[in-house]
């Protein structure tokens, strides 16, 4: 953690960056994001286990980027973010300064997003054991009892996209659900609403979604939303052989296609 | 007892499967009435968002279809669907949607006879499979909002 | 006037109240979270818990309801179906909080000041609220910052005080309290006046929203809300979950020749909240839209409507997927 410390003062001191988003402490000493921009406030930045937000959510914000250039505490799921945000232009190539922690809890600079790519090779953060049972479980449903649990955990879904709002891939400034005149996807939390609602997040996060499960985690309701994402990461690999934010060049999964994509399905 | 007759709803696009159709007319083949055809400039254009909206209005089944591979009138917008469609199937069947009501195809200008035959086949399948009643019960309940 | 309801009466009281016509809700465990449902069996109560994760405000200002129905006839005349009361059943809410029942207080401050919004006067009207004081509490309640208590009887028509024995310490607070009290009068003993505080879970004071209120008048332009609200990521978890929070979107489903309109939740932390027609959003960014979430409950809302629209639940503290923590943000204000 000090090295850490050390390290953001030394960037903010020569101006290497603007901002160095991080973790720090509430007044109750929970965990909170914080934007650091003067070299003596380093000293407020942690880092252990309780550190679990993706911070990539904060590189598109408007205040934030009005600092000017960032560094960011970043996990390996926080780097796939940054890889797959540039591939969507919407960070600059090597526009971040990536101050990762490996899967093993080891603090490591990455000068360019290259560096970033090269690591990533090492492997990405697993998907945690619990998930993986429960999307295990929904694939050996039965297609009626597919409906009754996803039915019956959406229905406790009052719409109030703090799913959207923490993924760092969620980043329209208009989605496609506050269209209201006319509507396109039902406004209210009605059952329809609501499934068309997830169903249309997780297309348009396929083959982008980095997997860091930020959008289960922030659901007041507790719904394991994330495991549609997640799946639809898995079609993209399985189908395509997509993987988000591997690359900082990847071209977008649903825009592109292959003369030869397998279409048994099609008639 | 009523038989049940599906309500099926086609998406297709202008430059092949709705001529093809249009040639399964004019060829005086006969075939199942239950497709209502919706005509789009390319399969490139049939969202996933419209068959969401069809089946919540309720139809029984859905067919799209458009261009073979290599012929679309703007070059690639049918291999940009073909990906399309296979997310969809993948997330919506993860949903518990049943996409044995919704049948994709290929169907060319000349192709009037395999028109007949997908919109049979779609049909046959759908009678056999009876009303979509889960998903539009869960769409009526906000339509009949009682609070 | 005060009464005492055994413990052992609880269970006929509620069966009570089901054969009197009532729609009941309560807490009850949802498999994740406590929740405010409709009950029909006594067993599916949960009277050990703290608060649930929504507020009771669900119940008189549902997440969606119909405002009016119309209809084109074959002459295309239009038929008009209005919002009526009747389609509203008789309804008691049991063990809701005390914060919860003045954060209702303050949504019928907002939807009664001038013209009376109709579909909320008819479930206000039609519903009773049987609070349980709070005799535990968590790290994010601060009701005693807010001007109430874990026995604040405001906005309650009976609150219930556990004492001995689980037994309760019944207040009968208004009309419609004597009228439940009335129809099951066997079950409400007489009980001496007792100090109930001390029964009351011990709720330290932070702040005084007093003095917060004074103190917005001077920091419209103050750096502190760009500082609170860098991490907020603007959903709209706080408001929904927020028992004064009274946002609503009125929308239009339009079925050709048929169709109805209807509110819905929204929340003044989105984005796209005050966005105008012609694309000009006067509250651009996020910080904007903390300061007028606070704005709105500490200064505008005790100005305009006499009331704060706070009440302490500390709901949104507990939801907030980045740990805002207003209590902490109140603190910071009230020190500047
Ligand atoms: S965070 Fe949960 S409750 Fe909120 S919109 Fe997303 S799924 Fe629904
Ligand atoms: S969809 Fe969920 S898991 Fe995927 S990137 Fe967004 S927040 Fe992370
Ligand atoms: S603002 Fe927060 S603490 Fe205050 S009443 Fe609303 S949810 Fe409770
Ligand atoms: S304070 Fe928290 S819950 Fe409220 S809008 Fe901001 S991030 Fe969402």
């Amino acid at each position: 953690m000090e090295e850490l410390r050390n390290r953001a003062k030394q960037l903010l001191e020569a101006k290497t960056v603007d901002v160095v988003i991080g973790y720090g402490e509430t007044l109750n000493n929970k965990i909170k994001a914080v934007f650091i921009r003067k070299p003596e406030d380093a000293v407020k930045l942690v880092y252990d286990e309780r550190c679990t937000q993706n911070l990539g959510v904060y590189l598109t914000k408007h205040e934030v980027k009005h600092f000017g250039k960032p560094a960011i505490v970043a996990s390996v799921s926080t780097m796939r973010t940054v890889l797959q945000l540039c591939s969507e232009k919407q960070v600059k190539d090597d526009g971040v300064l990536v101050l990762g922690v490996t899967l093993e809890g080891k603090f490591l600079e990455f000068p360019t997003f290259k560096t970033v790519e090269t690591f990533m090779e090492k492997g990405v953060q697993p998907i945690p054991a619990k998930d993986l049972e429960l999307m295990a479980k929904i694939e050996t449903m039965s297609l009626d009892e597919r409906w009754a649990f996803w039915q019956e955990e959406l229905q406790k879904c009052t719409k109030c996209y703090a799913c959207r709002a923490s993924c760092p891939m969620c980043y329209c400034n208009r989605c496609m659900v506050d269209y209201n005149q006319p509507q396109w996807i039902s406004v209210p939390s009605t059952e329809i609403g609501n499934l068309e609602w997830h169903l249309m997040r997780a297309m348009h996060l396929a083959g982008r979604c980095v997997n860091c499960g930020e959008c289960g985690r922030a659901c007041p309701q507790e719904i394991p939303i994330h495991l549609l994402t997640f799946k639809a990461s898995e079609e993209a690999q399985n189908q395509f052989g997509a993987v988000a934010g591997l690359s900082s060049t990847m071209p977008s999964t649903l825009s592109s296609w292959k003369p030869n994509d397998k279409e048994n399905f099609i008639q | 007892m009523e038989v049940f007759e599906p309500k099926i709803v086609a998406f297709v696009c202008n430059w092949c499967t709705y001529a093809g159709a249009d040639l399964t007319g004019t060829s005086r083949i006969k075939y199942a009435t239950n497709v209502k055809i919706i005509r789009f400039p390319c399969t490139g254009r049939i969202d996933f968002m419209l068959l969401m909206k069809a089946l919540s209005n309720g139809a029984d089944g859905i067919i799209v279809s458009g261009c073979h591979p290599n012929d679309c009138h703007y070059t690639s917008g049918n291999f940009h669907a073909r990906r399309r469609w296979m997310m969809f199937r993948g997330v919506a069947s993860y949903l518990g949607i049943d996409l044995r009501r919704i049948t994709f195809s290929w169907v060319s200008a000349a192709e009037g006879a395999k028109w007949a035959e997908v919109v049979n086949k779609a049909t046959d399948e759908i009678t056999k499979l009876g009303p979509n009643e889960a998903y539009v019960k869960t769409a009526k309940k906000f339509q009949s909002m009682d609070n | 006037m005060i009464k005492l309801l055994k413990k052992s009466s609880f269970e006929i009281f509620f069966k009570n109240l089901q054969t009197q016509g009532k729609t009941i809700y309560a807490p009850k465990n949802n498999g994740k979270k406590i929740e405010f449902s409709k009950i029909d069996n006594f067993a599916d109560i949960v009277f050990d818990y703290i608060k649930s994760n929504q507020s009771t405000k669900e119940i008189v200002f549902p997440r969606y309801h119909k405002v009016f129905r119309y209809t084109k006839q074959a002459d295309d005349t239009v038929v008009l179906q209005d919002f009526s009361a009747d389609s509203v059943p008789e309804t008691v809410v049991i063990g809701q909080r005390p914060c919860d029942a003045v954060g209702i207080l303050a949504l019928k401050a907002i939807f009664e000041t001038d013209i009376a919004d109709k579909p909320f006067t008819a479930r206000f009207n039609k519903t009773s609220f049987i609070t349980i004081s709070c005799t535990k509490s968590d790290e994010n309640c601060f009701c005693t910052s807010s001007g109430l208590n874990p026995g604040s009887t405001e906005g309650s028509d009976i609150l219930l005080t556990p004492i001995e024995n689980g037994d309760y310490y019944a207040e009968i607070l208004t009309e419609k309290g004597t009228k439940i009290l009335e129809a099951n009068a066997s079950l409400f003993e007489d009980s001496p006046e007792i100090d109930k505080n001390k029964y009351l879970a011990k709720v330290e004071v932070r702040f005084d929203n007093k003095i917060i209120h004074e103190k917005l008048n001077t920091i419209f332009d103050h750096e502190t809300w760009v500082e609170q609200s860098l991490q907020c990521i603007g959903c709209g978890a706080c408001a929904y979950v927020c028992p004064a929070c009274a946002c609503f979107d009125i929308l239009d489903e339009d079925n050709g020749r048929s169709g109805f309109r209807y509110k819905c939740w929204d929340s003044c932390g989105f984005g796209n909240f005050t966005i105008h027609t012609s694309g000009h959003n006067p509250r651009e960014v996020q910080s904007q839209r903390w300061r007028q979430r606070i704005y709105h409950k500490f200064s505008y809302m005790p100005k305009r409507e006499h009331v704060f629209g706070c009440v302490g639940c500390g709901r949104c503290t507990d939801v907030c997927p980045v740990n805002m923590n207003i209590m902490e943000h109140l603190q910071t204000i009230n020190a500047l």
